[in-house]
């Protein structure tokens, strides 16, 4: 299989969160996932995107990159912002942990990254930004005979 | 995101239909709100997420706001039917044992 690439830059508008699932979960249709690991894409893609829009810009007008690639049967998916950044990483992925109870947030959204996707890591400066690498194989597993 | 309600004998049936993520669910969450300040005189909220495509961990702060309203009117709140992809999600959150899911 060939290499492909895409990638996008949108305003973190709320309208824009099932646009940027949608594109990613088209773009990964090459690699004949099952509609499971298509949900997975696609429910992980919402959650970074929206940390974006809440967290990073507050509900500020800013940009987020989605950059995804396929290589070997495997997506990898970047999305990065320029905002206010993760004061304690730490912290913020432990489940149920949220920076706005009040605002009916689960605090559940980076443990959802790292159980649907198979490898999961961020990077983060506080005023500078935040990125998100999140990894998805749909290589046929291998049984035992 | 559709929200839509019923009331059969004394359980208030509200059905969500659509995507539920952070730029819908504000709307969903007044809408509820206001089928459940409605019917005060329910004694039992079933929720049906059959009709909901997707769903991310919106889904799970949306249910627990409905949850902790119901609960200060000492209404008990269920879940029924969500589909695959919802379920796993709200498996995931241990939602299930604040609100059940009924089959």
């Amino acid at each position: 299989m060939t290499k492909n690439y895409l990638k996008l830059q949108f305003y973190s508008l709320p309208r824009n969160q099932a646009f940027a699932r949608d594109a990613v979960a088209a773009f990964c249709l090459e690699l004949n996932p099952s509609l499971s690991d298509l949900s997975d894409v696609k429910t992980a893609v919402s959650e970074a995107v929206t940390n974006c829009t809440v967290h990073a810009y507050k509900g500020d007008l800013g940009l987020v990159t989605v950059e995804c690639e396929i290589e070997d049967e495997e997506l990898h998916i970047k999305i990065s912002d320029t905002g206010k950044g993760i004061p304690d990483i730490g912290k913020a992925v432990q489940p149920f942990f949220t920076s706005a109870p009040s605002d009916e947030r689960s605090g559940m959204g980076f443990t959802i990254m790292q159980t649907f996707m198979d490898e999961f890591r961020v990077n983060s400066v506080q005023g500078e930004g935040t990125v998100v690498y999140m990894t998805k194989s749909f290589k046929a597993e291998v049984e035992n005979a | 995101m559709i929200v839509s309600g019923c009331v059969s004998g004394k359980v208030l049936y509200i059905s969500l239909s659509g995507e539920m993520d952070e730029c819908s669910a504000q709307s969903a969450r007044a809408k509820c709100d206001k089928l459940i300040d409605d019917n005060l005189g329910v004694t039992k909220i079933v929720i049906n997420l059959s009709e909901v495509a997707f769903m991310d961990s919106t889904g799970i702060g949306f249910l627990i706001g409905r949850y902790k309203k119901a609960s200060r009117l000492s209404i008990p709140l269920c879940v029924e039917k969500p589909n695959f992809a919802a379920d796993k999600i709200l498996n995931l959150s241990g939602i299930y044992s604040l609100i059940p899911k009924e089959n």
